[in-house]
């Protein structure tokens, strides 16, 4: 098999794995988790790189496995011009901000835990890029919901960052359920989650009645993602992740990847008016919002994060506008954007760094102290600006041009060029701001540090971002040209529309917007401080946070009352609400069916001992509840129940079951014995005389409904599929007790999980009386002082006597448990009761120094031998647990059958041995240490 | 006979639903072994009545009973002891830890009553309806 049959998975894959290596390696060097980080990036570069060639040369790569096809769920991995623009966004930048958070984290911040939530997101950013199969693109989606909540708060200690987190979190993952919906729909339309027949059917997607849902749905999820109005609130919120974080989430990835899925399903969802009324007006509103507010922030980085908003509002408007043309610029000014806001964000985090604050009105002048930090920002912030012979003047104008040429046939015609003029002057504007009040304007305002050149290498990053800006501004065919044709053919599904990216288109329209833009938003500029006044005196309190907070609380507080109406912190009521709420529900379903509660098959003559059994059982049952307050009688009573019980399964046939049942019996009831020891000996009476009758009258209800239930069934007759178990058992399993055939072999997995429970509930008393200390009572119920003599001889000499008999029942039951009743179960039961035995007459030391094994290690094994024999046959090539027999002859013994499912057997007999001793020695432990410390404070 | 097992079934259910609603652990943990025992019954019962034929193979048997519901019951009678167990001992936790055998832990003192209900108090009030 070749790389390039799986480099797909494996580029997505590399991320999430060395994210594990990058949060270890720190403890060792704290620089290490940023080399795995870094080499981590390469190598998945590297791995995506032989197969670049085929994507542009126009070809779609997919690499699929069918995983659950029966419901469309496949994994599916696709890389096409897009997906590869992406990707490479989203690496390339990922490996510069990886090196500038090396010198950007201070000592006291966790090297590992940075790098790993960064290696995470990148995963599942690329997840999302690289995806063909729909429902796996939205698993990754959430992903980077949850791997981005991490990186904003990932300085845990400021209440900021985790409000901005949980914001994120919020509106992106309710987005993410939006798009999950939508994603539903599509699929349902198109009959397939694949990308490409999704893409192929684009107009019986624009047909359907149920576009209209999905789109909405799949928008909410793009908008929510891309922090399109009026989701836009939680972008600057979460400015208060580390600046590298940010300027990856907010340049080249997670806000990307709603503009991403516009790319995407462009062919399959756009050209109706819903997709541009939609698209083009949050994308317009956004633009505007983002531009005008951007100019108001006093803080470097809420300014970049409006800004950020601002370009991303264009992008959606141009997707709005429809046209091929548009999508070029759109995918365009995506690169550009990348590339100018990565690094004005680097330059944000490096002024903060070196000066200790980001606010704009403290810090002025700055230009001297760091030149090279300067010029940087300055190119950066004019490409921002769209000044030319920078790639954001290109793209702008290509905006420009679209805009104009969409007014043509939609709006009333200046409406949409003046519109973005006007975000254009803004642009302008608050991008002067960004150069002028920072690094010019007069003297810094008591700075908290004295700001200085940050060290050669975090301004490398920087650089080699700066340098794009002016190669793709100037010479934008040289670079540009290929990545971004092949984006546009893969993002239309069809050949690219002739494009040419050139500096210089003459004198027309789109040169006189810019040329407004420039003028104007140096005027906007000069006027700023009369803008502020104004703006804070008129606007100030608009915060979108305000409303997302107060949604919040009273979200909280509708679930708490309902709550509250339900849990009120006590056991009782709740233990009410869900018995009478089963009662309900099963009972109403009585009413639905009209035929008659009894059904005609015949029923069994009753003989005199059995209706005697029945009395002596119901008589029990309802002494136990009754006499429940003496404690000691109904645990008497309780064990009559059991045994009657296990004498019905004698009477009815099922010997398998009497036995277990007997032996349960048994240990139930020397359990709760030894647990009553340290209980309370009586209940005390309950007050409450209005409970003691609800309470009855919900029992009575629940015994009535369960005797109805009882006799609908027993009424009738049935067909049951007991007969495939009765005729293979011999044949397919190789022995006669059906019973434990099913239970070893047909049925042999849920077995499995049943011995794992039962092994875990052994594992959770022995964890819970660890270190419990309990007093044991210094005097019996009856005000008697214990026994001086807790191991009498008799018992003593007896149970000895007894023990290796009681072993060879065991062994007896465990082996012909395939052919006869018995099993693994039942002879464990029984060795335990042997074992439980000794204990009890002979006292735990004596026992424990006899009998070396550790219960831990008997249930350790029992469940790898289980296993074992399963894996064995799938070594073999058979489905998990497929059990294999033979017969042998042996002299003297004769023939006899040898089956796999008797080692299975084994295990389930060790697991059970193991679970009841370990529980039942526990806890006499503790009783013994509780009489051990009597006897000493007696003394 | 349906009726005579069906009775017993339903009386194990209903003294089951009774102990469990009581407030103390013990009484509560012995009707979840009574509920147990009702519902293997019952599962065991859905394979209907049979009497004098096991399901072991065997040329002489005339017919056998659904072995189904009997290998069901059968690790359910094993698990709910694995439950039993494991309901004693945290009764016994609770115990050690917070000092009575109430299921919700508490004989709650008289302040920490007032308190509480200062709580809930306080919270309603703050809401306006």
């Amino acid at each position: 098999m070749s790389l390039l049959s799986f480099n797909l998975p494996l580029a997505v894959l590399l991320p999430f794995a060395a994210a594990p290596l990058a949060a270890w390696v720190t403890r060792y060097n704290r620089l290490a988790s940023a080399w795995v980080a870094g080499l981590t990036t390469l190598l998945t570069l590297a791995v995506l790189f032989p197969s670049m060639q085929a994507v542009f040369a126009g070809e779609t790569l997919i690499q699929q496995w069918a995983w659950l096809p029966d419901i469309g769920f496949n994994l599916a991995f696709r890389l096409d011009g897009l997906a590869l623009l992406f990707a490479l966004l989203i690496l390339l930048i990922g490996l510069l901000i990886i090196f500038y958070a090396r010198y950007y984290l201070s000592t006291k911040d966790s090297m590992g835990r940075f790098y790993a939530y960064m290696l995470m997101f990148m995963g599942s950013m690329l997840g999302i890029v690289l995806s063909e199969n729909l429902l796996q693109l939205v698993v990754f989606w959430e992903l980077t919901s949850i791997t981005s909540f991490l990186l904003i708060s990932y300085w845990q200690h400021r209440q900021d960052a985790r409000q901005g987190a949980r914001m994120a979190l919020a509106i992106t993952g309710a987005g993410g359920l939006a798009l999950l919906g939508g994603v539903l729909l599509l699929g349902h339309i198109v009959g397939s989650y694949e990308l490409t027949q999704v893409l192929a059917s684009g107009d019986l997607i624009r047909e359907h009645d149920l576009y209209l849902p999905a789109l909405l749905l799949i928008l909410l999820g793009v908008f929510t993602k891309s922090a399109q109005f009026p989701f836009h609130f939680w972008l600057p919120h979460a400015m208060a992740a580390p600046t590298p974080v940010s300027a990856y989430l907010h340049s080249a990835t997670m806000v990307k990847a709603g503009i991403f899925l516009l790319a995407r399903f462009f062919p399959a969802l756009s050209g109706t008016p819903e997709w541009s009324w939609l698209v083009g007006t949050a994308g317009m509103l956004t633009l505007l919002i983002g531009a005008y507010v951007a100019l108001f922030k006093h803080d470097l980085k809420g300014l970049l994060a409006y800004s950020t908003l601002s370009h991303l509002g264009l992008i959606t408007l141009l997707f709005g506008f429809g046209s091929q043309m548009a999508l070029v610029a759109a995918i365009f000014h995506i690169i550009n954007h990348a590339t100018f806001k990565g690094s004005l964000f680097m330059v944000a985090g490096i002024i903060d760094h070196e000066s200790g604050t980001r606010d704009m009105r403290k810090l002025n002048g700055l230009f001297k102290m760091m030149p090279h930090t300067a010029m940087l920002a300055m190119v950066a912030a004019a490409a921002m600006a769209g000044v030319p012979l920078l790639n954001g003047f290109l793209s702008k104008e290509m905006f420009f041009e679209q805009a104009i040429s969409a007014s043509d046939t939609t709006l009333a015609a200046w409406t949409i060029p003046a519109l973005v003029t006007l975000a254009a002057i803004f642009s302008v504007a608050y991008s002067l701001r960004f150069i002028h009040d920072v690094f010019f304007n007069g003297e810094p305002i008591d700075l908290p540090k004295t700001p200085h050149e940050p060290p050669r290498f975090m301004k490398i990053p920087v650089d080699i971002l700066v340098v794009l800006c002016l190669i793709v501004g100037v010479a934008p065919m040289l670079l540009i040209g290929p990545i971004l044709s092949v984006a546009v053919a893969s993002s239309l599904q069809a050949p690219a529309p002739e494009f040419s990216l050139a500096i210089w288109h003459g004198f027309n329209l789109p040169l006189m917007m810019s040329f407004i833009a420039l003028v104007l938003g140096v005027g906007v500029y000069t006027i700023r401080h009369r803008l502020f006044a104004w703006h804070d005196r008129c606007l100030h309190g608009i915060d979108g946070k305000a409303v997302f907070d107060w949604l919040l609380w009273k979200t909280i507080r509708f679930s708490k009352k309902i709550t509250n109406y339900f849990d009120q912190t006590t056991l009782q009521p709740a233990v009410t609400w869900v018995i009478g709420g089963a009662l309900v529900l099963s009972t109403a379903t009585f009413f639905q069916f009209n035929s008659p509660l009894l059904g005609d098959r015949a029923l069994m003559e009753a003989d005199v001992i059995t209706i005697l059994m029945a009395l002596m059982l119901i008589v029990a049952s309802l002494l136990t509840a009754a006499l429940h307050h003496q404690r000691l009688v109904s645990l008497i009573t309780i064990g009559v129940v059991g045994l009657v019980v296990a004498l019905g399964f004698v009477k009815f046939s099922a010997p398998d079951l009497a036995l277990t049942q007997l032996s349960v019996e048994v240990v139930t009831i020397v359990l709760l014995l030894l647990a009553l020891f340290f209980l309370p000996q009586h209940t005390p009476q309950e007050r409450s005389y209005i409970r003691f009758s609800r309470d009855a009258i919900i029992s009575i209800a629940a015994a009535g409904a369960v005797f109805m239930l009882t006799m609908a069934v027993l009424s009738r007759e049935y067909s049951s599929i007991a007969n495939f178990f009765i005729e293979n058992a011999k044949p397919g399993g190789g022995g006669s007790n059906v019973v434990n055939v099913i239970l070893v072999d047909f049925r042999g997995f849920d077995t499995l999980g049943e011995i794992v429970v039962l092994a875990l509930a052994g594992l959770g008393v022995f964890a819970m009386l660890e270190g419990l200390k309990l007093t044991a009572p210094a005097k019996d119920i009856d005000g008697l002082t214990w026994s001086h003599d807790p191991h009498p001889p008799i018992m003593q000499t007896l149970t000895r006597l007894l023990f290796p008999l009681m072993l060879m029942v065991a062994a007896f039951i465990f082996l012909r448990g395939h052919n006869l009743p018995g099993g693994g179960f039942i002879a464990g039961l029984i060795a335990s009761v042997a074992l439980i035995s000794q204990y009890l007459a002979n006292g735990i030391d004596w026992t424990n120094d006899r009998l070396r094994i550790d219960m831990h290690r008997l249930l350790w094994i029992g469940l790898m031998i289980a296993t074992g024999t399963g894996v064995v046959s799938m070594l073999l090539g058979y489905p998990f647990l497929t059990s294999a027999f033979t017969y042998l002859t042996w002299p003297v013994v004769g023939k006899f059958e040898v089956a796999s499912a008797i080692a299975f057997d084994l295990g389930v007999f060790l697991v059970v041995v193991g679970a009841t001793v370990m529980i039942l020695v526990e806890l006499g432990k503790l009783s013994h240490a509780a009489h051990f410390t009597n006897v000493e404070d007696n003394k | 006979m349906e009726w005579l097992i069906a009775s017993v079934i339903s009386v194990m259910t209903g003294c089951g639903v009774y102990l469990t609603l009581r407030a103390r652990t013990f009484p509560v943990v012995l009707g979840l072994t009574l509920l147990a025992y009702a519902v293997n019954v019952f599962l065991f019962s859905m394979g209907r009545l049979q009497i004098g034929i096991p399901a072991v193979i065997d040329p002489a048997a005339a017919d056998y009973t659904d072995p189904l519901p009997q290998a069901l019951v059968l690790t359910a009678i094993v698990i709910a002891f694995g439950m039993t167990a494991f309901l004693i001992v945290l009764a016994l936790k609770a115990r050690s830890e917070l000092g009575n055998d109430h299921v919700d832990g508490l004989h709650r003192s008289e302040d920490e009553l007032k308190a509480t209900k200062h709580a809930t108090k306080t919270e309603t009030e703050r809401s306006p309806s």
